[in-house]
């Protein structure tokens, strides 16, 4: 079983972003970059199947610059083969990212891509399911759990209110949601043994972008909360200002 | 700051902070209300080769460099000191000697699964009537046949109630003080020998610690640690390395106490302003920082002899020294940034402060360090 996994860094969630002086990036001074976290699933699903087969090996993908190797590093620390580099710019364009990625995987030998549903930065959710329509493969989102049947794969989605259960042929693209299962942390061997696993280099072939950025906001500051009084009596100010203000009654 | 990591311990710094944040941070406070062992954390901290950090891999270790043990057990001691001592303790104190004197056997029955972290250690060396003067033990072992017969009390023993496998220093030899010492490797379910009560404690109390009595304790020969009358050595070279897991314990400590302040400094507004816009809490930080570092760097550096091969008692010494010098100051400024809110047990100070004291204490007070480095300055 050859897996394919599309992975991106991401700022650490913690981390304070601030626009660039012209407004039309992201500061990325002093930026602590982690795998993202729906793909920290993707990548415990496709160990977990990699190891249930018994054969094949798990490629990890990501596209971007000088952040992406360490990330690559963590997912090869958690058990994965190799890695490949797709080397670009990360872009806010979804599709020229997908572009890079098809691109690089495009021709390989591979049973299935796992991918996470979305990355928590962008919030596109977009990459996985446009590099199955890139390479013409069928594509399941927000996927809660994953069977393999006579060489099909059950996968379980979430919807609004419920799951949805899609039988799809492979090879296939698979986006993980929160709740396909629990992530490994990388061991201290699997940490050792990372530095011997390869992390091939690519160029990039992201295309022209569509998008063009025109301004970034920081959030604005929340504002500060107003104490109207205590206890019964101060229903009704509370009432009046949800109904005036905050028009939600 | 990345004090010259390589890579590599840079990536084992993410892995065990991410870790630690994760696995460990959420039960610290109800853990340190009720004195309780964290046995599941230990459990997954062995699983993924925490529990051996330097032991060679040919043993079951994860055979990495001293400088990636001392970010180990600073990371798990910036969310939680008791976890890093229950840490320390296994690799320092047990699969360090265990592997410098092990015999074959010893090697097989007890560092590889304790390396593995499918056992845990204790290392038993203070008695009620010998602490800071270790070579006055009064533990006797009498050799029977094939088997020695342990008889004594141990005193402060970390880990004590939940290991499986004990190292114990015991007297062979009444004629000669350190060199009538010897060590045993003592199984928790052998006859004879008992556990005393969790020692009710002002800090790390998530760490448990008790007495251990023997009553003709019988062990066989073959558990004999080193040969006879190397048990002082044993225990001397325990503690040298012992000493850098306690001081990354402190540091780790101390830095989690630093980012507690600057978090609440950025939060309190008194006068109208944030407190950290104020120069005297800015000062008081910044000499936070600057402790914590030159620490940091002393013990990376005592870290560094002893990966080189190098002798590194004296700057051990000087590291844990520091450490808990400064641990102690960092803490205590922080519970002052945090005024009387830091007083409480609703902010992580209040613990930190508690939790510090003990690192001037235990694997050589602050005096037997002095005692040490001045020791070595006079008979240069």
């Amino acid at each position: 079983m050859n897996i394919y996994l599309l992975l991106k860094a991401v700022a650490d969630s913690e981390a304070t972003i601030r626009p660039t002086t012209d407004g039309k990036a992201v500061n990325l001074d002093g930026i602590t970059w982690v795998l993202n976290p729906f793909d920290e699933f993707a990548v415990e699903e496709a160990l977990k199947m990699r190891d249930a087969a018994g054969s094949g090996e798990v490629v990890a993908v990501s596209y971007g610059g000088e952040e992406v190797p360490k990330v690559l590093r963590n997912a090869l620390a958690m058990g994965v083969d190799r890695g490949i580099h797709v080397k670009g710019a990360a872009t806010f364009d979804a599709l020229a990212t997908a572009r890079a990625l098809a691109n690089a995987v495009k021709g390989q030998s591979f049973d299935l891509i796992l991918c996470g549903k979305s990355a928590i930065d962008l919030d596109n959710h977009g990459v996985g399911v446009m590099v199955a329509e890139l390479l013409d493969l069928p594509s399941v989102s927000v996927v809660v759990k994953i069977e393999q049947k006579a060489g099909k794969l059950l996968c379980e989605r979430e919807v609004e209110g419920g799951l949805v259960v899609v039988e799809t042929p492979m090879p296939c693209v698979v986006c993980a949601q929160k709740g396909l299962n629990e992530p490994r942390y990388a061991s201290l061997k699997g940490i050792m043994a990372a530095k011997k696993k390869p992390i091939d280099e690519v160029e990039g072939n992201a295309g022209e972008s569509q998008v063009e950025v025109i301004e970034i906001q920081p959030k604005p500051q929340r504002q500060a909360g107003q104490i109207l009084g205590q206890g019964v009596d101060a229903i009704p100010a509370l009432i009046q200002k949800l109904r005036e203000e905050a028009k939600v009654l | 700051m990345d004090h010259l990591l390589t890579e590599q311990q840079l990536d084992i710094k993410s892995a065990i902070r991410e870790f630690a944040e994760k696995e460990i941070a959420p039960s610290v406070v109800e853990r340190d209300e009720k004195s309780q062992f964290p046995a599941e954390i230990v459990r997954k901290l062995g699983e993924l080769g925490f529990m051996g950090v330097n032991t060679p891999e040919q043993y079951g270790g994860a055979g990495l460099d001293c400088v990636s043990y001392a970010i180990v057990i600073e990371e798990l001691s910036r969310i939680d000191p008791s976890v890093g001592v229950i840490c320390s303790v296994n690799n320092s104190l047990i699969c360090y000697p265990l592997q410098k004197f092990g015999s074959d056997f010893q090697h097989k029955k007890y560092l590889r699964p304790l390396a593995e972290g499918k056992l845990l250690g204790a290392f038993c060396l203070t008695e009620p009537g010998a602490g800071s003067d270790a070579s006055a033990l009064t533990t006797t072992a009498i050799k029977d046949g094939g088997e020695y017969v342990l008889t004594g009390e141990k005193a402060f023993i970390t880990n004590g109630l939940m290991s499986d496998t004990y190292i114990i220093m015991a007297r062979t030899d009444k004629t000669s003080k350190t060199k009538g010492i010897s060590a045993f490797i003592v199984d928790a379910d052998s006859k004879g020998f008992r556990r005393g009560v969790n020692e009710k404690k002002m800090g790390i109390r998530s760490s448990d610690c008790c007495m251990i009595i023997l009553e003709e304790c019988r062990v066989p020969a073959e558990n004999l640690l080193g040969n006879e009358g190397d048990g002082f050595k044993v225990a001397m070279t325990a503690l040298d390395s012992g000493r850098i897991g306690i001081a990354a314990q402190a540091i780790g400590l101390s830095q989690g106490a630093l980012e507690a302040a600057v978090k609440y400094s950025k939060q309190r507004e008194q006068f109208g302003q944030q407190i950290a816009e104020f120069q005297a809490i800015q000062f008081k930080l910044a000499d936070m920082q600057v402790m914590t570092e030159a620490a940091r760097l002393l013990n990376y550096s005592a870290a560094r002899k002893k990966d080189a091969g190098q002798r590194f008692t004296v700057e051990a010494s000087m590291a844990k020294l520091l450490a808990s010098d400064i641990v102690m100051k960092v803490a205590m400024e922080a519970v002052q940034i945090h005024g009387g809110n830091g007083f409480l047990k609703d902010f992580p100070v209040e613990r930190m402060l508690r939790d510090a004291k003990v690192t001037e204490i235990y694997e050589g007070t602050s005096e037997i360090q002095r005692t040490i480095i001045a020791r070595q300055l006079l008979t240069e």
